[in-house]
C-alpha cells in the first residue's frame, strides 16, 4: 500500500466554510471533527448533569416528592444513556481520538474522512431524538440496561426511540472504531514502528477492537428487543416463551466492554499528559502496551459478573469471578507505572496534572471496589445497590471525566492557540474533587446498609447520608462554572500559546496552534521517541532526514 | 543512603499494613448480621477491606508524596531523571497483585462454598416433588453444607411470588398467604421464588443475601436466620415506577411464637 504524504484529495479549503461556521459543517478535517465531538459531548454532559441534579434533589428526602415516579425513572434512564453514549464514549474516543491519532501516526487526516464526518453527524440527531422522546410521550423508563420484561411492558414509544437512538450511536461508534484501526495500522508515516507510537494510539487500537467486536452484539440484541415491543415476538418475553436472562448475557457482552471503551482511551490520554507535565519518560512503555491488550482480552470474557444474582450456574459464577479479578493485574501495572512516571520528575501542578492525579486516586478506589464486587459472595449483598452506583461513578466520573478535564487543560492551547488560566484550573480541580468524593464516597455506606439503586423513595434512616451526597452533587454542578468561565475568558482574552507551550515532544505540538488543515505546512515530522524527556540530546525532536 | 531509604520503605509499609488492619477492624460499615451466612460474609468483607485500605492509602500517599516532593520549584527549569523503566519493578508489581488477586479469588471461593453456593440443587425438595424436568436456578446461601445436609428435610419451604409492586408469600403448610415473611429463628428456610410480571429481586441486607425473582424461571434461595427481630425485605431490581416502595418485612420469631402465628393463620388445622 502506498501512503501519500502529500496533501490528499480533500476538497480545497475555500469550498469549505471557514471561521466558526466550519464547526457546524460537514467538515472532513479530523481536527474540526474532533472539536465537534468535544463541544457536542460537553453540551450533552450539561444536560446529563442537570438530570443527575434532578435525581439528587429527589433523593434529598426519603419520599418521592420532587417529581412523579414515572418521570424519575425516565430521568435516570436518560441520565445513564446520555452520559455513556453521548458524553464519555464520543469524547474519549471521538473527540481526542480524531484530533490526536492522525498527528500521532504522522498522517494528514484519518483513513476515511467522510466516514468520520458521518460518524459524528449521527450523534446530534440521535441525541436530540432521545431527549425529545421525553416531551412526546415520555422517555424510556427501564434504565440504561433496558432489561425485559420491564422494557417490553413500559410505554412503547419512549423505549423504541431509545433503541433507535442507541442503535445510531452504536453505528457511529463502530464507524469510528473501523476508522481508528485503519488509521493506526495503515496510515503510519514510513519509518514509524508500532512500538514507537504514543501510548494513546495503543489505547485507541485496543478500544477500537472492543468497539468493533462487541457493539454489533448490542445492536442485534436491541433489534430483537424492538421486535418484542412492536411485533410482539417472544425473544425475551417470558409470557411468549422468551428468556429474559439471554438478554442480560447479550447486553452485558457489549456493556461490560463498554466500560473499557470508556476508560482505556482515558488511560491512553493520562499516559500522554503525565510524562509532559512531570518532564520524565513514560515508565515501562512495553508493559503498558501489553497491559492494554491484556485488558482488551480479559474485558471480553467477564460480562456475567453483572448477573451474579440473576440465576447463573455456580461454575459460571466462579469463572467470571476469577476472570474479572484478574483484570486488576494489567490495570494495576498501569497505575504503578504512572506513579513511577511521577517519581523523580519535575512536576508542574497545573490543571492537567492535578486532574490526572485526581483520576489516579479516584480510579484506584473504584478499582478496589471493583475487585470486591467481582467476588460472588460479596456481590450478592451489594449488587444493584448504591455501593455499585458509587463504584461505577468512581470509574466513569472519577476516572474518565477527570481525564477529559485533564485533557482539555492539556490540549486547549493546541485547540485554540490560547492558554487557559491555571489558577482557575486549580480552583476547578479542588471543587470538583471535593464535590465528587462528597457525593459518591458516602454511597458505599448506603449500599452496604440496604439502599437499592434506582429508587425514588427510601428508608428514612438513610436521609442524612443522602443529603450529604446531594450537597456533593451541588458542588460538582457549581464546579462547572469556573471551568466555563475559564474557557470563554481564555478564548477571548487568553495569553497566546505559541506552538509548544508545554515543551512537549509528541507530534501535535510540532506545528502551529491551532494547526493548519492537513496538520503540517511541510513534511510530517518523524517522532521516534515521543517520551524522550530528561535526555539532553533528544530534547529536540528529530527532524525527518528522508 | 540506600540503607536509609530501605529502612524508611520498610517502616512505612509496616505502618500501612497495621493501619489497614486497624481501620478494617474499627470502621464498621455493615448492618446487623442475622443469618448463618452473614458472619461468613462479614469475614470476607473484612479481608477485602484490609487489602483495599492498604492499597488505597498506599497509592494515594505515593501520589501525594510525589506531587509535593517532586514539584517544580519556582524558577526551576529542565527535565526530571531519564528513567524509562525497570524490569525488576515491573515483575514485582505484576507478581504481587497477581498473587493478591489469586488469594482473594481462592478465599472467596472458599467463602462461597461455605455459604453453600457450590452445592448442586438436585437434593432440593421442590424439584423432586413437582417436576423433575423443571430447571430451578439457585442463589447463593443454600446454607452451610453441614447444616443443609444434616437437616435438609427439616427446612421450611415457602413460596414467594413477586409482582409489581409486592412480595406475596405462600406457606404450603397451612396454605397461608401473607405479604410479610414470618420465619422461625435457627431453622433453614427454602424460598422458591417466581415473578408474575417483570424481574424483581429479593434482598434482606441483614441476611447478606440477594436473588433475582425472574418471570418464567423459578429461583431458589435457602437461608437460616440467627437473630429474632424485624428486618426489611427490599426489591433490588428496577421493576417500575413504585420500585422504591416495593419493600416488606421479614419477622424472625422464636419457634413457639412462629408456631403460634402459623396456627392462628392457617386455613386448615395442622
Amino acid at each position: 500500500m502506498t501512503i501519500s504524504l502529500k496533501p490528499n484529495n480533500t476538497p480545497p479549503e475555500k469550498l469549505q466554510p471557514t471561521g466558526w461556521l466550519k464547526y457546524l459543517s460537514f467538515s472532513l478535517d479530523h481536527k474540526v471533527i474532533g472539536l465537534q465531538y468535544l463541544v457536542c459531548g460537553f453540551l450533552f454532559y450539561l444536560i446529563g448533569g442537570s438530570l443527575a441534579g434532578a435525581i439528587r434533589i429527589e433523593l434529598a428526602s426519603p419520599l418521592s416528592d420532587f417529581m412523579p415516579r414515572e418521570v424519575y425513572n425516565q430521568v435516570l434512564t436518560l441520565h445513564g444513556t446520555i452520559m455513556i453514549f453521548l458524553w464519555i464514549v464520543p469524547v474519549v474516543n471521538g473527540a481526542f481520538g480524531n484530533y490526536l491519532i492522525p498527528f500521532y501516526v504522522g498522517a494528514r487526516d484519518m483513513a476515511f474522512p467522510r466516514l468520520n464526518a458521518v460518524a459524528f453527524w449521527l450523534i446530534p440527531p440521535s441525541g436530540l431524538m432521545l431527549i425529545t422522546s421525553y416531551f412526546i410521550n415520555g422517555a424510556a423508563q427501564s434504565g440504561w440496561t433496558a432489561y425485559p420484561p420491564l422494557s417490553i411492558t413500559t410505554p412503547a414509544a419512549g423505549q423504541i426511540i431509545w433503541i433507535l437512538s442507541v442503535l445510531l450511536l452504536g453505528g457511529s461508534s463502530i464507524f469510528g472504531g473501523i476508522n481508528f484501526i485503519a488509521t493506526i495500522l495503515k496510515l503510519r508515516r514510513p519509518g514509524l514502528k508500532l512500538m514507537q507510537l504514543p501510548m494513546y494510539c495503543w489505547a485507541m487500537l485496543g478500544t477500537s477492537i472492543l468497539v468493533v467486536l462487541s457493539t454489533p452484539v448490542l445492536a442485534g440484541t436491541l433489534i430483537l428487543l424492538s421486535f418484542d415491543i412492536v411485533a410482539h415476538t417472544g425473544f425475551f418475553n417470558p409470557s411468549l416463551g422468551g428468556n429474559v436472562i439471554v438478554y442480560q448475557h447479550l447486553f452485558w457482552f457489549y456493556s461490560h466492554p463498554a466500560v473499557y471503551i470508556m476508560v482505556l482511551p482515558a488511560f491512553g490520554l493520562v499516559s500522554e499528559i503525565l510524562p509532559i507535565h512531570s518532564r520524565k519518560p513514560l515508565f515501562g512503555y512495553t508493559t503498558m502496551v501489553f497491559s492494554i491488550m491484556g485488558i482488551v482480552v480479559l474485558g471480553l470474557v467477564v460480562w456475567a459478573h453483572h448477573m451474579f444474582t440473576s440465576g447463573t450456574p455456580p461454575w459460571m459464577r466462579l469463572f467470571f469471578t476469577i476472570a474479572t479479578a484478574f483484570i486488576a493485574v494489567p490495570t494495576g501495572i498501569k497505575f504503578f507505572n504512572w506513579v513511577a512516571t511521577l517519581w523523580g520528575g519535575k512536576i508542574s501542578l497545573n490543571g492537567a496534572m492535578l486532574f490526572s492525579c485526581g483520576f489516579i486516586i479516584n480510579f484506584v478506589l473504584g478499582g478496589i471496589t471493583g475487585v470486591a464486587l467481582a467476588q460472588v459472595p460479596f456481590d450478592v449483598h451489594v449488587h444493584d445497590t448504591y455501593f455499585v452506583v458509587a463504584h461505577f461513578h468512581y470509574i466513569v466520573y472519577g476516572g474518565s471525566v477527570f481525564v477529559i478535564f485533564s485533557s482539555i487543560y492539556h490540549w486547549f492551547p493546541k485547540f485554540t492557540g490560547k492558554m487557559l488560566n491555571e489558577n482557575l484550573g486549580r480552583f476547578h480541580f479542588i471543587i470538583t474533587f471535593i464535590g465528587f468524593n462528597l457525593c459518591f464516597a458516602p454511597q458505599h455506606w448506603l449500599g452496604l446498609n440496604g439502599m437499592p439503586r434506582r429508587v425514588a423513595e427510601y428508608d428514612p434512616q438513610f436521609q442524612l447520608i443522602n443529603q450529604i451526597s446531594s450537597i456533593g452533587a451541588l458542588l460538582m454542578a457549581l464546579s462547572t462554572l469556573p471551568f466555563l468561565w475559564n474557557v470563554f475568558q481564555s478564548i477571548l482574552y487568553g495569553e497566546d500559546a505559541g506552538e509548544n507551550p508545554w515543551d512537549a515532544l509528541t507530534p501535535e505540538w510540532l506545528t502551529s496552534s491551532p494547526p493548519p488543515v492537513e496538520n503540517w505546512e511541510g513534511e510530517a515530522p518523524l517522532v521516534l521517541e515521543p517520551y524522550g524527556y530528561g535526555r539532553r540530546d533528544s530534547n529536540k525532536p528529530q527532524e525527518q532526514k528522508q | 543512603m540506600p540503607k536509609l531509604s530501605a529502612i524508611i520503605t520498610l517502616i512505612s509499609s509496616l505502618i500501612l499494613g497495621i493501619g489497614g488492619v486497624w481501620i478494617a477492624y474499627n470502621v464498621d460499615m455493615l448492618p446487623v448480621s442475622a443469618s448463618i451466612n452473614a458472619p461468613v460474609y462479614d469475614e470476607l468483607y473484612r479481608v477485602l477491606f484490609i487489602i483495599g485500605c492498604i492499597l488505597f492509602i498506599g497509592m494515594t500517599s505515593l501520589v501525594i508524596y510525589s506531587l509535593i516532593q517532586f514539584r517544580r520549584r519556582p524558577g526551576e527549569t529542565g527535565d526530571g531523571i531519564n528513567l524509562e523503566g525497570n524490569i525488576t519493578l515491573e515483575i514485582f508489581w505484576t507478581a504481587v497483585p497477581a498473587i493478591v488477586v489469586l488469594f482473594v479469588g481462592l478465599y472467596s471461593y472458599d467463602i462461597y462454598d461455605r455459604m453453600g453456593g457450590m452445592q448442586p440443587l438436585m437434593h432440593d425438595h421442590e424439584s423432586q416433588v413437582e417436576n423433575q424436568a423443571e430447571r430451578i436456578w439457585g442463589g447463593i446461601g443454600s446454607g452451610p453444607i453441614e447444616t443443609s445436609s444434616s437437616n435438609n428435610s427439616a427446612s421450611l419451604p415457602i413460596e414467594l411470588t413477586a409482582m409489581q409492586f409486592a412480595f406475596i408469600f405462600h406457606y404450603p403448610k397451612g396454605d397461608i398467604i401473607t405479604g410479610e415473611l414470618h420465619v422461625p429463628v435457627g431453622r433453614e428456610i427454602s424460598l422458591r421464588m417466581e415473578s408474575k410480571d417483570v424481574i424483581h429481586a429479593f434482598w434482606v441486607p441483614q441476611f447478606r443475601l440477594k436473588q433475582d425473582v425472574i418471570p418464567g424461571q423459578p429461583t431458589i434461595l435457602n437461608f437460616t436466620p440467627t437473630k429474632t427481630g424485624n428486618f426489611p425485605i427490599v426489591c433490588a431490581e428496577l421493576c417500575g415506577p413504585y420500585h422504591g416502595g416495593m419493600r416488606s418485612n421479614v419477622i424472625v420469631d422464636e419457634q413457639e411464637d412462629f408456631d403460634y402465628w402459623l396456627r392462628e393463620n392457617s386455613k386448615e388445622t395442622i
